[in-house]
């Protein structure tokens, strides 16, 4: 908005809609105006996250004194005015839209995976459409693009709303798709048509969330999982991350904002998984392992002088941001943590040590993961990620994904009985908790960062261990921690590592935090051209809006407000470790255990690094076949 | 539409997108310094590169994209929209036959069948020495005086079927004159 | 060049209009413009002293002046003959409302068309500047520069409709915006922007060298002055004719030696079709408007054919955001081809009625508004013509064929 609207912002406008008077402020927006007071007005292109394109014309209203109808989300009230949403020609117009656009629309509804969810569905049977005038294709004109690990692209049910285009670009900064020709030859595609898994796109699948229809949906891998579920040589475990616990209620018609962490528990077990782990396990191992590295960083840069592994240091736990960064600044990935995510840890984990401990061939093995996540389909594919020596984790499952199982299960999730997850890796933290939301892996680190340096309770720094400053949901955000002049004895799992912390004492700690890759981009731009950002210590950065709570696998639609409820239920299961256990990694008696018996050197060191960390690949942004 | 394989030739090193050996590069730096690195500048620098090379290649369009530090679909995007901007080669000379209703009623098909005959290529094809391309315009403003043909950057007005040849000739020897023409620009090098 | 008749713009001595214009006061040209009474040339009629009077209002460091030459509306041509001979009248016109609303720069957005005559305006261009018509200080006038640059088009018909011109200026594809905000306050580059047809600009030079009071008189009483028409299909002499605002479209088509007229479609593809019977309505904002092209057709022509040619255009030029434009003329296209082959039943028939008002009420720019004009006003007029055509395996046809 311009400067010259904010300033007139305060001022009232009164109108009419349907013969109902109603103000609002100067600029509003006329759908919102309708939709606030209470009149439905259908949409197609439009979505709350996104730039007001006015292309369906779904929305059109009539305003009394135009000859042309209007569309309602791109029209700022700026004058009184009379509006009709239901006239004749509306209601006509209307009806002709989705009849022209079902003349285009192949697919059978039963078979879709949007059935029930979709939004051309929904305004065909609003709308009373029982004849096609214009016809309805049967055959496909187009091959489904299923070359991605993660997106599958079916040209033929795309509605031309252009809102993949507006998520690319507007959120993620990208700009996968564009909407190519013109005419009736106009469709909305990738840089000369070429495949998803050519053109520079990181996975994150925020398309896929804001896809009308099922043009654009998760690559699937349900069958190959109730496959090795139905073999019995095969021992199949899950882990599930906290982000997908939060959502999916969502999918058996909860309000957004209840986690199902317990119920899920019980409702893979009857699924046929044999074992049910908990993510955050390795979330925690991932704050021990990173939190190091941060560690040996900021001691190699301030102390030693050694710049080789270069400050600030970029979280590494979202494969979207990873890639996004290997095709953006391919010159920057030494900045990465070298520390794998949470999922593939687990994966590597659970092949080695949980297989010797059980005395499973790993080969026998089938790791699945429960992810928000369309991107972590790619990164469980990355060929180096296979260091068990087979594919570390073999299928990732999508929050939709999952639910979909679930049903096909016939359970009703929510009234399931609740229960735990399995040893040895049942007990997690609200550390682990926090990584599923933009922020949470800044806070676990620097709850185990601070404690390990001070020595003393995070609690006594911060009230309830939450360290406010790195919540919220701004897309670039920048804090500073001061460490205090005190500090305490290094602890025994890194005193290999550092002499002492006395080059810490009363130092500032600068962090960044960046959630969507468009956000991360202005930081990398920024740290490339030595900004502000250059001067922090450590930067977190998740592809996904509101991190991974907002992820491309789960539950359709999302929204700012969906987005928020999701967050505040993970924030509420972080505080009910506080009652229960731990809410800090190191705490976590599972990663004691494991640097105890299996990782003896302890973090960051030769073992853990053969099997915790990883290399990455400077991609470019160039595209074709090198 | 371009087929949706990927492109299979794998391009020499020294082509490499990024390395500062390349000459399109380099041309597009140069027409940057000219038309601005801003988005407006899009349209004038495609223009000139369809002009120099009779393409807009995939990998022009990615150098453009970069310079103008835009996503190379966007560019793609533009390019398509355009009727004059193309990513498929073009012949030196271009034949733009108007099909719109008052060059339709003074009978462009008589024209349009006779053009095809002659240069023996079809509506949207070039010929294979590269010379000429054939397509269709709409309403090209000659409506009192059609059936208009333009070529390049020439009208022929009141055309029929029987100076169709005499202008093909015309038009080769026009370009014989300043061979510059069939020069400038080597399409092989975009053709990967 | 064809031109058929007088046109005023002959008699124009240059530099008459923009020396009257700016002896005077900027608000004083804005009010001269709106006394005149002229009227946007491109089409849509607009009252262009209104259209300058918001952009002069509006605050704003830049603001710009666009000529829209990108005449693509089929059966129009008369932008390329004023820009061929009296190039220097649309300069001054663009000089002039630089001067009104206070814009810096001005831009022709030529149709790549037109790229022959490129060379010839960059030539007047330039020579303009070193006589000072352009430039700092234009005419000696302190504080008033102005500089006019050529954009070449690159063949979308789309392009000329103001606010996907501006999209095209900017470097996107040519796709219209939602108004609000309007150009002139937000136009291109976010800055308030006047967009004017060639002919308009040309006029606004006229009327400043004439006076306003002139111009006020000729015409109707809501269209003053002349009109420049494009004139083709079957007629003995087409060409551009001027003639006075409200002239019969039986006199204009005397004039041109129409050859047995059938109709005649006023306004391109766009505009409406005018069977012989109306040939008595005006050509004027308050009867038959247009911006300035007129196809005639014989008695010999066939309307199908006519209508498939203009829907065929229309489903290529779409710039095919929104999906009632894109696909609606598709659909449009295919029912034509339907009634071509006689296999169009009257219930469908009715239903491309109703997606054609439809496509009038619901589209998003002009372009789709006015998409099935032709359409539906040849269904008007001659719905008996178009229904039950013989079909190609018609036993009709083949047995009287047989005999
Ligand atoms: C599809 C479409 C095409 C148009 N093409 C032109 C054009 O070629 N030339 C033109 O002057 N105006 C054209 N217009 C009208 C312009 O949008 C705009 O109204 C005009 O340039 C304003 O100038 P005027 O007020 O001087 O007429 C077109 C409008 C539409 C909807
Ligand atoms: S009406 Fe047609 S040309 Fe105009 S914006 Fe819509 S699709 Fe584009
Ligand atoms: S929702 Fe308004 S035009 Fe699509």
């Amino acid at each position: 908005m311009s400067k010259e609207k904010q300033k007139t912002d305060a001022k009232m406008v009164d109108i009419v809609i349907d013969d109902k008077k109603i103000s609002v402020p100067f600029g509003t927006m006329l759908l919102d105006a309708a939709r606030q007071n209470g009149f439905e007005i259908p949409t197609l292109c439009y979505h709350e996250d996104l730039s007001r394109a006015g292309g369906c014309r779904m929305c059109i209203v009539e305003i009394e004194g135009q000859r042309a109808l209007t569309a309602s989300c791109a029209y700022p009230i700026t004058a009184p005015i009379n509006v009709q949403t239901t006239s004749r020609r509306v209601r006509e117009a209307r009806k002709t839209t989705l009849e022209l656009l079902l003349s285009e629309h192949c697919g059978d509804c039963y078979s879709c995976v949007r059935n029930g969810n979709c939004e051309l569905q929904t305004l065909a049977k609003e709308h009373g459409i029982t004849q096609l005038p214009y016809g309805h294709p049967t055959e496909k004109s187009r091959v489904t693009e299923t070359l991605s690990p993660s997106i599958v692209r079916d040209m033929d049910k795309c509605v031309d709303c252009g809102r993949c285009v507006r998520t690319c670009k507007e959120l993620q900064g990208i700009g996968v798709f564009e909407a190519v020709e013109r005419g009736f030859k106009k469709e909305i595609t990738t840089f000369q048509d070429k495949p998803m898994a050519e053109v520079g796109c990181i996975n994150c699948g925020q398309c896929v969330n804001r896809c009308p229809t099922a043009a654009l949906t998760e690559r699937d891998s349900i069958e190959e999982i109730w496959a090795a579920i139905n073999d019995p040589n095969k021992h199949v475990v899950i882990q599930t991350a906290p982000a997908p616990r939060a959502a999916i209620g969502e999918e058996f018609g909860l309000d957004p904002g209840q986690a199902m962490t317990w119920q899920l528990n019980t409702a893979l077990r009857k699924c046929g998984f044999d074992k049910v782990f908990d993510t955050n396990f390795t979330a925690d191992l991932t704050i021990i392992e990173e939190g190091t590295e941060l560690i040996q960083r900021l001691y190699k840069n301030l102390v030693q002088k050694d710049a080789s592994a270069p400050l600030p240091q970029f979280t590494s736990c979202c494969p979207g941001w990873v890639k996004f960064i290997e095709h953006v600044h391919p010159e920057m990935l030494d900045h990465l943590s070298s520390a794998k995510s949470p999922q593939q840890m687990f994966g590597a984990i659970i092949k080695t040590w949980y297989a010797q401990l059980n005395d499973i061939d790993p080969e026998n093995i089938v790791s699945v993961s429960l992810m928000p996540c369309t991107a972590k389909k790619f990164e469980c594919n990355r060929p180096e990620l296979r260091d068990s020596g087979l594919k570390d984790v073999d299928y990732v499952l999508t929050t939709r994904e999952c639910a979909k199982m679930i049903r096909e299960s016939g359970l009703h999730l929510p009234s399931l009985p609740p229960s735990d997850f399995d040893d040895p890796f049942g007990t997690a933290t609200g550390s682990g908790v926090i990584f599923g939301n933009t922020g949470g892996v800044m806070e676990a680190a620097l709850r185990s960062v601070l404690e390990f340096v001070t020595g003393l309770k995070v609690e006594d720094i911060f009230a309830n261990a939450n360290i406010l400053p790195v919540r919220g949901m701004e897309g670039c955000r920048f804090a500073e921690i001061k460490v205090p002049d005190e500090v305490g004895p290094v602890p025994e799992l890194i005193a290999h590592l550092v002499p002492n912390w006395d080059w810490l004492k009363g130092q500032t700690v600068r962090v960044g935090i960046a959630h969507g890759t468009k956000n991360a981009r202005k930081i990398l731009d920024d740290v490339a051209a030595g900004g502000f950002f250059s001067t922090c210590h450590f930067i977190e950065v998740m592809a996904c809006p509101g991190g991974c709570i907002g992820g491309g696998g789960q539950p359709i639609p999302t929204s700012p407000a969906i987005r928020q409820a999701r967050t505040d239920a993970i924030y509420k299961e972080d505080m009910a470790y506080g009652a229960k256990s731990v809410r800090k990694s190191h705490e976590n008696p599972a990663v004691a255990r494991i640097y105890k018996e299996f990782l003896t050197e302890g973090p960051c060191s030769h073992k853990s690094h053969e099997l915790l960390h990883t290399s990455y690949w400077p991609r470019g942004k160039f595209i074709g076949s090198w | 539409m371009p087929n949706s394989t990927a492109e299979k030739v794998r391009p020499v090193q020294k082509d490499r997108p990024g390395s500062k050996v390349n000459s399109l590069q380099d041309e597009i730096d140069r027409l940057t310094e000219r038309f601005g690195t801003e988005r407006k500048a899009l349209i004038p620098i495609l223009q000139e590169i369809k002009k120099r090379h009779h393409i807009i290649s995939g990998y022009a369009m990615q150098c453009v994209a970069d310079r103008l530090s835009i996503s190379p679909a966007e560019v793609y995007g533009v390019v398509s929209f355009y009727s004059f901007l193309h990513e498929e080669y073009q012949g030196r000379i271009v034949i733009r036959l108007c099909r719109t209703i008052s060059c339709d009623m003074a009978g462009k098909d008589a024209i349009a069948r006779q053009i095809q005959n002659d240069l023996g290529i079809k509506f949207g094809e070039t010929t294979p020495d590269g010379k000429f391309s054939l397509e269709w315009a709409n309403c090209v403003g000659m409506c009192d005086q059609g059936p208009a043909i333009i070529v390049n950057e020439q009208v022929f007005t009141h055309v029929t079927p029987e100076k169709v040849q005499e202008i093909i000739t015309a038009c080769v020897k026009m370009y014989e004159r300043t061979p510059d023409l069939f020069k400038k620009g080597n399409h092989n090098e975009h053709k990967k | 060049m064809n031109i058929r008749n007088e046109v005023t713009f002959a008699s124009i001595r240059p530099k008459d209009g923009l020396t009257a214009a700016l002896g005077k006061d900027r608000d004083v040209v804005v009010e001269e413009v709106l006394r005149s009474g002229l009227k946007g040339r491109g089409g849509a009629g607009f009252p262009t002293g209104v259209k300058w009077k918001l952009a002069a209002e509006a605050k704003a460091e830049e603001k710009y002046i666009i000529c829209n030459a990108d005449e693509g509306e089929p059966g129009t041509f008369k932008d390329r003959v004023i820009l061929a001979e009296w190039a220097d009248l649309v300069f001054e016109g663009m000089t002039i409302a630089g001067y009104a609303i206070g814009a810096k720069s001005g831009i022709i957005y030529l149709r790549g068309e037109y790229g022959y005559l490129r060379q010839a305006l960059e030539d007047k261009l330039a020579l303009r500047r070193t006589e000072g018509l352009l430039g700092d200080d234009v005419m000696g006038k302190k504080g008033f520069s102005f500089d006019i640059h050529i954009h070449m088009g690159c063949g979308a018909y789309v392009c000329g409709e103001e606010s996907a011109l501006i999209e095209s200026l900017e470097g996107k594809r040519g796709e219209s915006r939602n108004r609000p905000p309007f150009p002139v306050s937000e136009g291109l580059f976010g800055c308030p922007t006047v967009v004017n047809n060639v002919e308009t600009l040309a006029w606004v030079a006229a009327i400043f060298a004439l006076g306003p009071d002139w111009f006020k008189h000729v015409g109707t009483e809501k269209s003053s002055g002349y009109k420049l028409l494009s004139i083709s299909g079957d007629v003995a002499h087409p060409g551009v004719y001027e003639f006075p605002m409200g002239t019969k479209i039986s006199a204009i088509l005397k004039a041109a030696g129409a050859e047995r007229p059938k109709a005649a479609v006023v306004g391109g593809a766009s505009g409406i079709l005018v069977p012989a019977k109306d040939f008595k309505r005006a050509i004027c904002f308050e009867d038959v408007s247009t911006g300035g092209s007129i196809i005639v057709l014989s008695e010999d022509r066939d309307f199908l054919d006519i209508l498939e040619n203009f829907q065929e255009f229309f489903a290529d030029e779409s710039c095919g955001q929104c999906t009632i434009c894109r696909l609606g003329n598709v659909k449009l296209l295919e029912g034509i081809r339907l009634l071509k082959e006689g296999r169009c039943t009257t219930k469908h028939l009715q239903e491309l009625c109703t997606l054609g008002s439809s496509m009038r009420a619901a589209s998003k720019c002009g372009l789709g508004q006015a998409s099935p004009n032709m359409f539906l006003s040849i269904l008007q007029h001659f719905k008996g013509e178009v229904l039950g055509r013989p079909q190609a395996d018609d036993h009709f046809v083949n047995k009287r064929k047989a005999s």
